[in-house]
C-alpha cells in the first residue's frame, strides 16, 4: 500500500469477492438471513460474471429451474442479490489483503478498506491463453481465448475473421464455435488432444451435427503462423507425429481452465494441487478461518448453475460461522480426498466428521480419459471402501459428478481417501 | 533555416531546408543521441522507420542495467557501459524510470564454471568494478533458496539492476522532443543522396518524404549495415541474433529476488533468471544466429531449450504459469566492439554493433557521439534554457502505482477504474498514454506505456475494453472522442 493512503473502512458482516453466479447466489441467500450487510465486490463494470459474455441459451437449469440466455441469467442473478438486500458494488477490485480478514479495494469512488467478519472468495476461473500453453510461433492479431472472443463479439460487437481454428475439446469449445458462427466466421477445424469425440455428445446447445465442425482428435497446435494477422497454424498428430498446416485467420484457444487464485495465494491460503484453487472441505471452508470459497474457483470449470448452487451451500455455512460468533472453534480434523489417474482432481478435498454433505450431494471430478461406463473405486489405507458403477460417462472437458454416498463408510482417522475410475 | 550559432533558444524545426543533424533510429541509442545533441544550439530530427519509438531491438531485451563488470577491459563498450550505468541511474531517478537495485549472482553449476569465477572477478576489477565477491554454495542458496540442486559457488555483482527498457526509451525520446527534436515516425530510409548542390546537406529519401541534414547519424540497429552501404561503406554485417524469453506469472516473483546470471565458458552461454520491474520473473534468452531480420517469432527449439535450462536452474519456476513469451533480435556484428566512426567527408557518423548493453550504455554513447561530432567540426554550443526532463508514468512495482494512490484517485476517479485486472492498469493511465507527447498509437504501443494486456489473462477479461478505450481516446482522425483536453500527469 502506498504511504499516502489512508483509506475509508467499510465493515459489512460478509464480503463476497466476485459478482458472478457463485458470488451473487451466495449474497442472495445470505442477505435476508443476517442482520449485517452482505457486500459483493465485482471488478467489472457490471455484475454477472462469465454468463454476461455468453449470448446463447442453456443457463439457469439447475438453480432457477428454467432455461435462459447467459446475459439474461446474469441480470436475473444480479437483481435477485440486490432485491435480497445485498449491496453489489461494481468496478471495485480487491487488490490486496490488509491484515486479519481485511482487504484493500480500488474503485473510482476511492481506495478503501473492507473489514468483514467473513469472506467468500468467488473469483472464478479463466482459460489459459496461448502463452501459458507455450505455443510458439509469430505473435499476430487474431488469437483469442473464448472469453476474449465472446467479450469482443457480444459486448463490444467487434468483427473477427472469416475462418477459424478452435483449439480444445471441452464444452466451452463448442460455445466458442457458436460465437464464431454468429460472428460470420466459419470453423475450419476443431483441434482436440482427446481420443474420441463422444465427449461432445453432451453438447446440447445447438449440437455438433448442427455446427458441422470438422474435428481433429489426438492433435495439438505446434505453431502459430502469420504477421500481422494469423495466416495458419501448424498441427501435429500426437500418435503419429505427422504435421500439417491449416490456413485460418483466427485461432481460439478454449478451455484449459485455471482458477483466478491470486488472492488465495497472496493470502497464504492453502492450494489444492489438483484444482489449483483453494483447498476446501465440504463446508467450503478454506485454510484461513473465516474465509470460504465457492464456484469455479474450486472446480475449473463446471456449468454456471452448479457454481451458483455452491453459493447457496456456502451461504448456510457462513451463516453458521457468524452465528457462532465468527470465531468458532477449529473444525474437526479431517482426511484428504484425492484423485487417482486418469482423474486429475476432486473437489472438495477434505472430509471432516460432522460436516455437511458437499453442494448438491455431489463430488466433482475431472478426468483426462474417456470412460463410457465408469466404475468408481474408493480406497482408504489400501482397503477398498466402496465400488460404484455409474450410468453416465466420465468425459474429458467437463466435470464428472459422483454421488456423495460413494464415500460412505470411510474412517475419519485412517488416512487419505483415494478415488479412481476404471 | 536553422542556425548553429544563432540566438534562437529553441531551434525551430526546418524540414524544408534541413536539419543540422538527422539521427536515424528511434531505439534507445538513437533517442539518447537526439536528446543529447538537442541540448545544444542545433536543429535535430529523429527519424524512425516504424510507427513507434522503441519498437525494434530496444523493446525486447533482458532489461538489465549493467555495471559493465563483464565487458572486455579496454574496449569502448567497457567505458560506455560503466559511464552509461552512472548516467542512466541518475536519469532514471530524475524521470521516474522504474529501476530496482536487486544485484546479481553468477552461479557456477560445474567445475569449469567454478574455476572461471576468480577470473571474472579480476576482469570486473579491470573494468573498474570493485564490489564483486566470491561466495560459496551455501551463501548462494541463502540468497536464492529456490535454485535447483548442484550449485557449486557464485560471484556477486551487487550493482546489477533491473530497469524498464520501454520507459527508458520513451523518456529519452520525449525529452528529446521537449528539447525541440522533430520526431518523424513511419519514415523508413530508402535512399541516400549526398550533397550534390553544394549546400552542405545530405538528402534522405524516406517513405514519409525527404529529410535533409548537414550531419547524418546512423543508429539504425538491425538495419545499420544496410544504411551504411547506402553511404558507400562496406565495413560490417549485422547478424540478427534471436533471443527468446519466457516471462512467468507474478506469483513466481517470490522465488527470485536477484538476477541469476550464467557463467560464460567455452561450452557457451547459459540463460539467466531475473525478476522484472513489473513483478514477473524472466527466463532466457536463447541465442540463435539467423539471417531473417524480421524473424521475431518464437520457436519450438527455443522453448525446449528454455524449459530444459529452467528445470535445472529453478525447478519450481516451471510450475508457475507462463504469462508471455518474447523473441527479440539483437544486432550482432562481426566486430568485437562498438563501432562508432565519423566519415568527415560525407558528414556521416555510424553507431553500429551496439548489442544488448546498449540499454545501459545509450546515454554514454550519446555523449561520445557529441564529442566525435564536435571534433569533426559540428559547432555545438550548450543551451542554457533546457526544459526539465519529463516525469514518466510509473509502471514499476517498486513505486506507487495509480491504483494504489488514494489521493490521486480522489482527485481523478479514472485512476480508480481498473481496466486491465491482471496488471492493474486504470482507465486514467490509458487515457494519459493516448494523449501524452509521443502517444500510444497501437495496442503494442499501449502495452509498453501502461502494461495493459501484458498480464496473465492476455486479454481474456480486458482486451476489448482496453481497445475500446484506446479507440475512444485516439487523436488520429479528428481528435479524441472523449474530448479530453489536458494530460493530467
Amino acid at each position: 500500500m502506498s504511504p499516502n493512503t489512508s483509506p475509508t473502512t467499510l465493515t459489512p458482516d460478509v464480503l463476497v469477492i466476485g459478482g458472478g453466479p457463485a458470488g451473487l447466489t451466495t449474497a442472495a441467500n445470505l442477505a435476508p438471513r443476517i442482520d449485517g450487510e452482505v457486500l459483493v465486490l465485482e471488478r467489472e463494470k457490471e455484475a454477472g460474471g462469465i454468463p454476461r459474455h455468453s449470448d446463447h441459451t442453456g443457463y439457469g437449469v439447475r438453480d432457477l429451474r428454467r432455461v435462459m440466455t447467459g446475459p439474461a441469467y446474469a441480470r436475473r442473478l444480479t437483481a435477485d442479490a440486490v432485491s435480497a438486500g445485498a449491496v453489489v458494488t461494481t468496478s471495485a477490485m480487491v487488490t490486496d489483503w490488509a491484515d486479519g480478514l481485511a482487504v484493500t479495494v480500488t474503485s473510482p469512488r476511492g481506495r478503501f478498506r473492507v473489514e468483514p467478519r467473513a469472506i467468500v472468495l468467488a473469483t472464478g476461473a479463466r482459460e489459459r491463453p496461448r502463452t501459458a500453453r507455450r505455443v510458439p510461433g509469430d505473435r499476430p492479431a487474431g488469437v483469442y481465448t473464448t472469453g476474449a472472443l465472446q467479450n469482443a463479439v457480444h459486448l463490444h460487437h467487434r468483427e473477427v475473421g472469416r475462418r477459424a481454428v478452435v483449439v480444445g475439446g471441452e464444452l466451452v469449445s463448442w460455445s466458442a464455435a457458436l460465437t464464431l458462427r454468429e460472428a460470420g466466421c466459419s470453423v475450419a477445424l476443431m483441434v482436440s488432444q482427446y481420443e474420441r469425440t463422444e465427449s461432445y455428445g453432451a453438447f446440447n446447445l445447438g449440437g455438433k451435427a448442427l455446427l458441422r465442425v470438422p474435428v481433429a482428435n489426438r492433435t495439438r497446435v505446434v505453431r502459430v503462423i502469420g504477421k500481422p494477422r494469423v495466416q495458419a497454424v501448424e498441427i501435429e498428430n500426437l500418435d503419429t507425429g505427422a504435421r500439417r498446416t491449416v490456413e485460418c485467420d483466427t485461432v481460439v484457444f478454449t478451455g484449459d481452465w485455471i482458477p483466478d487464485h491470486e488472492l488465495v495465494r497472496s493470502g497464504g491460503i492453502e492450494l489444492d494441487p489438483g484444482t489449483l484453487g483453494p483447498l476446501v472441505d465440504t463446508a467450503l471452508r478454506t485454510s484461513r478461518p473465516g474465509v470460504f470459497a465457492a464456484g469455479n474457483l474450486l472446480h475449473p470449470v463446471d456449468t454456471a448453475d452448479i457454481a451458483a448452487l455452491d453459493g447457496k451451500h456456502v451461504a448456510d455455512q457462513v451463516k453458521s460461522w457468524l452465528d457462532a460468533g465468527g470465531s468458532a472453534q477449529d473444525p474437526a480434523t479431517g482426511v484428504r480426498l484425492l484423485a487417482d489417474r486418469p482423474l486429475r482432481w476432486v473437489s472438495p478435498g477434505i472430509l471432516r466428521p460432522g460436516d455437511p454433505a458437499p453442494p448438491r450431494g455431489r463430488l466433482l471430478l475431472w478426468t483426462d480419459e474417456f470412460v463410457r461406463v465408469p466404475k468408481v473405486t474408493v480406497r482408504q489405507g489400501g482397503r477398498i471402501v466402496n465400488e460404484r458403477k455409474l450410468a453416465w460417462p466420465a468425459a474429458p472437458g467437463r466435470v464428472f459428478r459422483v454421488p456423495w454416498s460413494v464415500i460412505r463408510g470411510i474412517s475419519p482417522n485412517a488416512g487419505p481417501v483415494t478415488l479412481s475410475v476404471g | 533555416m536553422s542556425n548553429t550559432t544563432g540566438p534562437d533558444p529553441v531551434p525551430a524545426p526546418t524540414p524544408d531546408d534541413g536539419y543540422d543533424v538527422v539521427v536515424i533510429g528511434g531505439g534507445i541509442v538513437g533517442a539518447a543521441i537526439a536528446r543529447e545533441l538537442a541540448g545544444h544550439e542545433v536543429s535535430v530530427a529523429l527519424v524512425e522507420a516504424r510507427s513507434d519509438i522503441g519498437d525494434g531491438t530496444s523493446k525486447a531485451n533482458t532489461a538489465i542495467l549493467h555495471t559493465g563488470f563483464d565487458a572486455t577491459p579496454g574496449t569502448l563498450e567497457s567505458r560506455m557501459v560503466a559511464r552509461g550505468y552512472e548516467l542512466l541511474s541518475r536519469y532514471a531517478t530524475e524521470t521516474g524510470i522504474p529501476v530496482e537495485h536487486t544485484g546479481a549472482i553468477l552461479v557456477a553449476w560445474n567445475d569449469e564454471e567454478l574455476a572461471a569465477l576468480p577470473g571474472l572477478k579480476d576482469k570486473a576489477e579491470r573494468n573498474g568494478y570493485q564490489e564483486s565477491a566470491l561466495i560459496g554454495a551455501d551463501e548462494v542458496y541463502r540468497l536464492v533458496p529456490a535454485l535447483g540442486d548442484g550449485v557449486l559457488g557464485g560471484l556477486t555483482v551487487p550493482g546489477e539492476s533491473i530497469i524498464c527498457t520501454w520507459t527508458t526509451n520513451l523518456a529519452l525520446a520525449t525529452d528529446a522532443e521537449r528539447r525541440g527534436v522533430t520526431v518523424l515516425l513511419d519514415h523508413p530510409v530508402t535512399e541516400v543522396t549526398a550533397d550534390t548542390s553544394g549546400d552542405g546537406f545530405t538528402t534522405l529519401r524516406t517513405e514519409g518524404g525527404d529529410v535533409r541534414g548537414r550531419w547524418i547519424v546512423n543508429a539504425a540497429g538491425l538495419g545499420a549495415d544496410h544504411l551504411d552501404r547506402l553511404f558507400g561503406h562496406d565495413r560490417f554485417t549485422v547478424t540478427p541474433r534471436r533471443g527468446e524469453l519466457f516471462v512467468f506469472d507474478k506469483l513466481a516473483r517470490d522465488l527470485v529476488n536477484k538476477i541469476v546470471l550464467p557463467v560464460p565458458t567455452s561450452r557457451g552461454k547459459g540463460v539467466l533468471v531475473s525478476p522484472t520491474v513489473y513483478g514477473n520473473v524472466m527466463l532466457g534468452p536463447t541465442s540463435e544466429d539467423l539471417t531473417d531480420r524480421t524473424a521475431t517469432g518464437t520457436s519450438e527449439d527455443g522453448f525446449d531449450f528454455l524449459l530444459t535450462k529452467g528445470a535445472a536452474l529453478m525447478p519450481r519456476l516451471l510450475e508457475e504459469e507462463v504469462t508471455a513469451t518474447y523473441a527479440g533480435l539483437r544486432a550482432a556484428i562481426n566486430h568485437p566492439d562498438y563501432l562508432i566512426e565519423a566519415d568527415r567527408d560525407r558528414h556521416y557518423l555510424l553507431v553500429g554493433g551496439i548489442r544488448s548493453t546498449g540499454l545501459t550504455a545509450g546515454m554514454a554513447i550519446a555523449e561520445y557521439v557529441r564529442d566525435v561530432l564536435a571534433d569533426a567540426g559540428l559547432v555545438l554550443k550548450e543551451r542554457e534554457d533546457l526544459p526539465d526532463p519529463p516525469r514518466m508514468p510509473n509502471i514499476g512495482e517498486a513505486g506507487t502505482r495509480p491504483y494504489q494512490d488514494a489521493a490521486r484517485i480522489a482527485a481523478d476517479p479514472a485512476y480508480g477504474e481498473i481496466v486491465c485486472f491482471c496488471e492493474r492498469v486504470t482507465a486514467g493511465e490509458i487515457r494519459d498514454a493516448c494523449h501524452t507527447e509521443l502517444p500510444a498509437r497501437t495496442p503494442e504501443g499501449l502495452r509498453r506505456r501502461t502494461r495493459a494486456m501484458n498480464g496473465r489473462c492476455q486479454g481474456f477479461f480486458c482486451g476489448s475494453a482496453v481497445e475500446q478505450l484506446m479507440n475512444d481516446h485516439s487523436t488520429t482522425g479528428g481528435g479524441c472522442a472523449r474530448t479530453c483536453h489536458e494530460v493530467t500527469h
